[in-house]
């Protein structure tokens, strides 16, 4: 059993992406990952906040390290964004002292402390480097045989460089989806970005992003695209009907989330898996798997 | 010491805030602006922005909307051949322009981060539907007709709920109080 500190972030637990969250669960399970979730853990204010009020970004990070620091664990993730907004507060609270300070005043307004111990990990890189690739091979009930993946990595699991994986070439996802026996297709734009939060202020600047990228895995012959990151997928799958309709195209990829097609090829049931939550089916391309 | 200049006091405050020294190291090779997602929407480049930032251009650069359009996808950090946090440089110019209370009208963004913020500060965590709507209706809720059909869907398939997560009242309370203070701390710098 390898124990970790569980941080699902606003989406991965009660948002749009419970899929996410209750899959990564399960396929943890499975592979004697036990995620425990943070208790109490807030928001880590993701790209707005850091936007906005610097300072203030940086204790919502704080807060959550320091309940995390309390337990001794590793701190996981599934969500990019929360990887990047905690891992950069984690590096920033080291390199500057002023910074810190502040900081730790703040903290101390609410009677924590935090003394900069804790890691904070990706769930990709927990499964593919804590458990490793053989391991997970060996869970698997049902050969993914044929099914061609377009591997998904977006921004922030990757960039800034936190260190499991090359910031524009990584291969994690790839090799993940070799294990479950299923095919990874070329995808020049797998480390390129969604559009991100700015589907929501600027539509039309991540519809364009969104469409090149489903252009890109279908050019390549993918059947379904996994991503790492609850928006990644939101963009991907619940905005590709408005990418049809702005850009009067037919896509019909299905986009799941890593942890779904390890749960499919581990063959848990449909309530691990939610694959009932995609908007674009997945049922007809993944129906031998099921 | 040699006595610093007019034009580059500007520059000097956005390298004192964590992340943004970096300004002082450019040396406009443009691989920032080559690699950015968004430069072609932006009324300044990246690479300008600093360049202008540099010659004093303080105004100029705070009601620009190239940072509003940074994507945070970080592929400029990654590749500036002099180190640059270029995403955190950009932080850095929009939470100034916040400070200054730049007006910066051409473009949402700037909302819709307020109105997240003001839910995470609120309750501590992120109600999706609440923030859209919030949005929406702050800004243009005409918009959001044209996104029922993305909402309705989402909300088929239970990803849209109206209940959000809550913090506990003690923790809730506890994060309250960090924020307040980090608030009377001024900024990062």
């Amino acid at each position: 059993m390898r124990y970790y500190t569980y941080f699902p972030g606003c989406s991965a637990s009660e948002g749009g992406a419970q899929a996410y969250g209750r899959s990564a669960l399960a396929v943890g399970k499975a592979l004697g990952v036990e995620l425990v979730e943070l208790d109490d853990w807030n928001c880590c204010g993701s790209t707005p906040y850091s936007s906005f009020e610097e300072l203030a970004s940086f204790c919502l990070s704080a807060r959550n390290l320091a309940l995390a620091e309390k337990r001794g664990f590793d701190l996981v993730t599934p969500c990019s964004s929360c990887y990047v907004i905690l891992n950069r507060a984690n590096a920033y609270l080291k390199q500057y002292p002023e910074l810190k300070a502040k900081v730790d005043e703040a903290l101390a307004a609410g009677g924590l402390e935090y003394r900069g111990t804790v890691r904070v990990r990706h769930l990709l890189d927990v499964f593919v480097n804590d458990v490793g690739y053989e391991e997970i091979s060996s869970k698997v009930k049902k050969n993914l045989g044929g099914l061609k993946v377009a591997p998904y990595y977006g921004c922030q699991i990757v960039r800034p460089s936190f260190g499991f994986d090359h910031p524009e070439f990584p291969k994690s996802l790839d090799m993940l989806i070799a294990g479950l026996g299923g095919e990874s297709v070329n995808f020049p734009l797998r480390a390129r970005c969604c559009g991100g939060s700015l589907i929501i202020s600027e539509e039309s600047v991540a519809l364009d992003l969104i469409k090149k990228l489903l252009e890109s895995a279908l050019t390549n012959g993918a059947e379904c695209l996994i991503t790492v990151c609850p928006l990644c997928q939101t963009n991907l799958d619940a905005y590709q009907s408005r990418v049809n309709k702005v850009f009067h195209t037919d896509f019909n990829l299905p986009v799941l989330f890593f942890t779904q097609i390890m749960g499919l090829a581990f063959q848990l049931g449909e309530e691990d898996l939610g694959l009932k939550t995609c908007i674009v089916p997945a049922e007809r391309v993944l129906a031998k798997y099921i | 010491m040699e006595k610093r200049s007019r034009t580059s006091s500007f520059a000097d405050e956005i390298g004192d805030i964590p992340g943004g020294e970096g300004i002082r190291l450019c040396i406009q090779c443009g691989t920032c602006t080559a690699s950015c997602p968004n430069a072609a929407r932006m009324d300044h480049t990246p690479s300008q922005l600093i360049a202008m930032a540099r010659a004093g251009m303080k105004d100029e650069v705070l009601s620009s909307n190239a940072m509003w359009y940074c994507l945070s996808c970080y592929l400029c950090t990654v590749r500036c051949p002099r180190g640059i946090k270029q995403t955190d440089l950009m932080h850095a110019l929009e939470s100034l322009a916040v400070r200054e209370g730049v007006s910066h009208g051409r473009t949402l963004t700037p909302a819709m981060y307020r109105s997240f913020n003001d839910f995470v500060y609120s309750l501590g965590t992120l109600p999706e539907m609440g923030f859209m709507t919030w949005f929406y209706m702050l800004t243009n809720p005409m918009r959001a007709f044209k996104l029922l059909p993305v909402a309705l869907s989402l909300r088929k398939r239970g990803r849209l709920k109206v209940k959000a997560r809550r913090l506990t009242p003690e923790g809730t309370n506890q994060l309250r109080n960090i924020l307040d203070k980090a608030e009377s701390l001024g900024g990062v710098s």
